[in-house]
Parts: structure tokens; C-alpha cells; sequence
């Protein structure tokens, strides 16, 4: 197993057994010295100063774009735009994009597993354009509901040759399920092959190879800050020629060409696509942070995950048989290591208060996938994930914690 | 220090006022967002006091400790004084000191209690 702790200043300067990498992960030294390198030694703008610091700035921003794109095999660096999260490129194509084109006859699909950040805009796209948006269910196993009887994908009831766009995750940020993406865009494809697929992998990113080529998706988004990255930056990849012949989000400084006093001509993209000064020390981060996952392996970081999510399912159901509900776990597809439960008789929002009074930082809620929770009962769960950092010691300091929180939540049903 | 000290834990799992008024001169029915938590609250007033109160719902033990105390301590009050209820007021009756987030969860029996005032007004 991969053994990284004392990469993460954190962990050295507090008492803490961090469980919640699935809504921000922990930043190693690496990316904090590239960023205090940038601050310290070369601090100025990039893009307009004639000067050797500024050069380097655009230099090194730049470069991420290269290091991103080999990270996901995007075909070129110009594909890469930075944003300031997932979010924030979900939103660039809902709004740059989408409600340009969508006509009320139109129809968008998505699913019901979805964070927020990928069927909000959606959902208001769709509202204020009349196209329909049309939700892909999960099974009762938390399956998306896709399958035939012979256990194939099939989209023949949702996508039409009228979908213009599937916005669908690559992994459950409340499941850790792994979506069979490859199959699912290219069943939507046999439908509709001019249908554009935007894919979520805040999730998927941080824990698994992924390739925007070999899943043949048309966009792809994710943030910086759950890849050991820095807060404020994200990235959204486009196809080039998707991306060419769309309007820009944000007008403004650095994504110019010329502007008269009547008429403005648009830099090309990528620049287009990112008006004002960036986050450039963050992104400068990010860049330090895929160094820094790639130094690892990313086929390492997955099965030390998969290994530590597996290992807390075994030691939860020894701990608490039939009083724990492991949300997912019936599923068909494979998981990473997040781990979202309910436990009987215990409120998640007591359990992660408790647990953080014991030093263990987990997180209770809907885990901004409503939809998901109310299609089971709408009650919170209480969810860990585990990252690079986290070893086995810190699964079995989280169930004892979790023991505590049992006993004092429900005295009577003591084991 | 623990929030979940003796006296919380106590009213969690055991509530006082806990059910529904028949009859009653005012309901309502919140809902904390971030977890879908909900409390609904009965009052029957007179005189403009608060003759009896009975909260349900489901909740952490916060909330529920909260409606549990609240109720208790609003009974018998005039509905000025309860519509002067505050935030500080609901961290007395708790005793404890809570994070800005579990604030929400403490708030959730006087939301609906203030909501259920103000259909009573409406009404009057």
C-alpha cells in the first residue's frame, strides 16, 4: 500500500484522521512549495509583461495545460481551459453554450446519481428554454437504470435523435460507484451520433486513469482541489472544435483579440474561455499536484483506495452486522473507496459531530446529491472517503470512534 | 468539551411534548435543508398565552433536544414573549456552545414554532 502521509503538512501539525478527501482533499508540501515558489519568486501576471518574471508566470501556466492534457490524453493543450471548478465548466457550457442552442423540442439527459454541480444548471437550462430534461433512474441496487434483460446497456428508451446533450458522472461522489461510461456514451451515440457528452470526473479524476479519448466523451470537467490541488481552480477539456465555435462565458480583459469602441474580436481558445487575471498560482498548483499523483501512479492511488473502501465495508458490518446500511454496496459496478452509510438509530449529522469530537473528519448529509437521497427515503447519510494518506489504522480509528458514537446515540441497543 | 452532554442525550431519547393537538390553533412544518430533517409544531393559545404545545419530527439530537426543551420552556408564555425569542435564548436552554452549522439544527424547533405564529396572526 502506498504510504505518502508524511508528504501532507497537515497530518504532521494536527490530530486529526481526515476521512472527507471526496469534498476536498489534503494538500502535499509539493504543491504548497510550487505555489510558494510562484509567491515568492516570480509573483507577477502573465500573458502582457515584458519581463523575465512574467514570462515565466506565463510559462509555467501555460505548461499546465500540457501536463494536464497528457494526465487525461487530451489530444492538445488548447483544449484545456481552467476555470475556477467543475462547477464553474458545467456552467460555462449550460450557459455559454446550451441556452444558445436548446430549443424547446430539444431534450438534455442526465441522471439521478448526479452532484448538483451537473444537473442544476441543467435543470434551469432546460427551464428557461423549454427543452425537457429527462433523468436516467437508478435501480433499487443503485444500478443507473440502463439495462436490458440480457444485462446490456441500452438507451433506446431515453435518448432521442432530439437529445442534444447526456451530462452524466463518471463516479458517485455519495456511492464511489464507477459508471460504465465508455458503453453508455457509445450507446447513446448508436442513438445520436451528433449528441455531445459532458462527463463529470471531480470524482474520478483524483483516483483513476481516465482517458477523454478512449471514453469518447465531448467535455470533460473537474476540480483542482480534490486531486491534492489548490481551492479555486478547476478544469474544463472541450473538443477543439466544440469549443471553436462557441460564444465566450465572461468578456473582459485576456480573452481579446482587438477591441473598438463598437466591436470587440475574441482571442482564440483556449483564452478565449478565460477572461481576467486567472488563479495563477493555483493553477500552478495544479500542475504540481499531477506531478505529484503521477509520481505515485494513479493505478497505485486506485487500488490503495479500493483496498482501504473495502477493508472499512468489512470491519463496519463486523462492528455493527445488521445495523449498518452501506449505500451502494449491492451495486454491480465497482466502487472506489467512498463509503456512505446510515446507521440505525443514529442521525448522521450526531454520528460526524461525535466522530469529530473524537478527531475524525467525515461528512454527514446529502452530499449535494439530493435527488439521489430522496429516490431513498431522503434521509442523510454519513459519508468517508478515503485518500492516499489514509492507511488502515485510520479505517479502524474511525469505526471505534464510530462504536462511541453508537453507544451514546443508542444506550438500549448497546452490543 | 462534548456537546452531547447528559441533559441533551436525555431529552433525545426521551422528548417531552412529543405528538400532534387536536384542535390546535396553530401548526407548521420546517425543514433543514442539509440533512431534510423536519419539525412540525401544534399550539393551542388562549388569552394569548400558550396553554399547550407538541412538536414532531425526526431530527438529530440537537433538534430534537432543542423542540424538546423549547416546548417546555414556551409553555404557559405570553405569544410576545415567544415572538421575542432568539437564537442566544435557544443556546441557554441547550447549555451548550454550538458550531455555526448544529446552530441550524438547534434553530429548527424555533423556526417553526415563529412559522406557526404567523399563520396564527394571519388568521386573527
Amino acid at each position: 500500500m502506498i504510504n505518502v502521509t508524511k508528504d501532507f503538512p497537515l497530518l504532521q501539525q494536527q490530530d486529526v484522521t481526515y476521512l472527507d478527501s471526496a469534498a476536498t482533499s489534503l494538500t502535499p508540501q509539493h504543491v504548497l512549495d510550487a505555489m510558494d515558489d510562484y509567491y515568492t519568486q516570480y509573483g507577477v501576471n502573465i500573458h502582457r509583461g515584458l519581463n523575465t518574471m512574467s514570462e515565466k508566470a506565463s510559462a509555467e501556466y501555460e505548461d499546465t495545460r500540457n501536463v494536464v492534457a497528457d494526465f487525461i490524453n487530451a489530444p492538445a493543450p488548447r483544449e484545456i481551459i481552467f476555470t475556477r471548478n467543475a462547477t464553474e465548466g458545467v456552467n460555462l457550457i449550460a450557459h455559454s453554450f446550451a441556452r444558445e442552442i436548446l430549443d424547446a423540442g430539444d431534450n438534455i439527459v442526465t441522471t439521478i446519481l448526479e452532484h448538483h454541480a451537473n444537473f442544476v444548471p441543467w435543470q434551469q437550462a432546460c427551464m428557461q428554454t423549454g427543452a425537457e430534461l429527462k433523468v436516467i433512474d437508478v435501480t433499487d441496487d443503485t444500478d443507473l437504470d440502463i439495462y436490458d434483460e440480457n444485462g446490456s446497456i441500452s438507451l433506446d428508451d431515453i435518448v432521442t435523435d432530439k437529445t442534444w446533450l447526456m451530462a452524466v458522472q463518471y463516479v458517485s461522489n455519495v456511492l464511489g460507484t464507477v459508471q460504465p461510461l465508455k458503453e453508455i456514451v457509445a450507446a447513446a451515440r448508436k442513438i445520436n451520433p451528433k449528441i455531445i457528452v459532458l462527463v463529470d470526473a471531480a470524482q474520478a479524476v483524483p483516483h483513476m486513469t481516465v482517458n477523454v479519448q478512449d471514453l469518447d466523451c465531448d467535455f470533460l470537467v473537474f476540480s483542482a482541489h480534490k486531486m491534492c490541488g489548490p481551492t479555486g481552480v478547476g478544469v474544463l477539456w472541450g473538443k477543439a472544435e466544440l469549443l471553436e465555435n462557441m460564444p465566450p462565458y465572461m468578456t473582459g480583459g485576456d480573452m481579446i483579440e482587438e477591441v473598438y469602441l463598437h466591436k470587440t474580436t475574441f482571442a482564440d481558445i483556449p483564452h478565449r474561455f478565460e477572461a481576467g487575471t486567472p488563479d495563477i498560482a493555483g493553477v500552478i498548483g495544479l500542475k504540481a499536484a499531477v506531478t505529484y499523483l503521477n509520481s505515485i501512479g494513479l493505478e497505485d492511488i486506485h487500488s490503495h483506495e479500493v483496498e482501504l473502501g473495502t477493508y472499512a465495508e468489512a470491519e463496519l458490518q463486523k462492528a455493527f452486522g445488521g445495523n449498518i446500511s452501506i449505500m451502494g454496496s449491492t451495486s454491480r459496478q465497482p466502487r472506489v473507496g467512498i463509503v456512505a452509510f446510515t446507521l440505525k438509530g443514529c442521525h448522521p449529522h450526531d454520528i460526524s459531530a461525535i466522530l469529530d469530537e473524537e478527531g475524525v473528519a467525515v461528512r454527514a448529509g446529502h452530499h449535494c446529491a439530493m435527488p439521489l437521497h430522496t429516490r431513498f427515503n431522503g434521509d442523510a447519510t454519513t459519508r468517508i472517503s478515503p485518500y492516499i494518506y489514509n492507511t488502515k489504522k485510520d479505517v479502524d480509528i474511525f469505526v471505534k470512534a464510530l462504536q462511541t458514537a453508537y453507544s451514546m446515540l443508542c444506550p438500549s441497543t448497546k452490543k | 468539551m462534548s456537546i452531547y452532554k447528559e441533559v441533551i442525550l436525555d431529552h433525545y431519547h426521551h422528548p417531552h411534548n412529543r405528538g400532534s393537538l387536536e384542535g390546535a390553533d396553530a401548526t407548521s412544518s420546517v425543514a433543514n435543508s442539509t440533512c431534510g430533517d423536519k419539525i412540525k409544531m401544534s399550539l393551542v393559545i388562549s388569552q394569548d398565552t400558550i396553554q399547550d404545545i407538541k412538536f414532531e419530527g425526526k431530527g438529530c439530537a440537537i433538534s430534537i433536544s432543542s423542540a424538546s426543551l423549547l416546548t417546555d420552556h414556551v409553555k404557559g408564555m405570553s405569544v410576545n414573549d415567544v415572538k421575542g425569542l432568539s437564537a442566544d435564548d435557544i443556546t441557554m436552554l441547550l447549555g451548550i456552545e454550538l458550531s455555526p452549522n448544529r446552530m441550524k439544527c438547534a434553530l429548527l424547533p424555533l423556526s417553526a414554532l415563529r412559522e406557526a405564529l404567523a399563520q396564527l396572526k394571519e388568521k386573527l
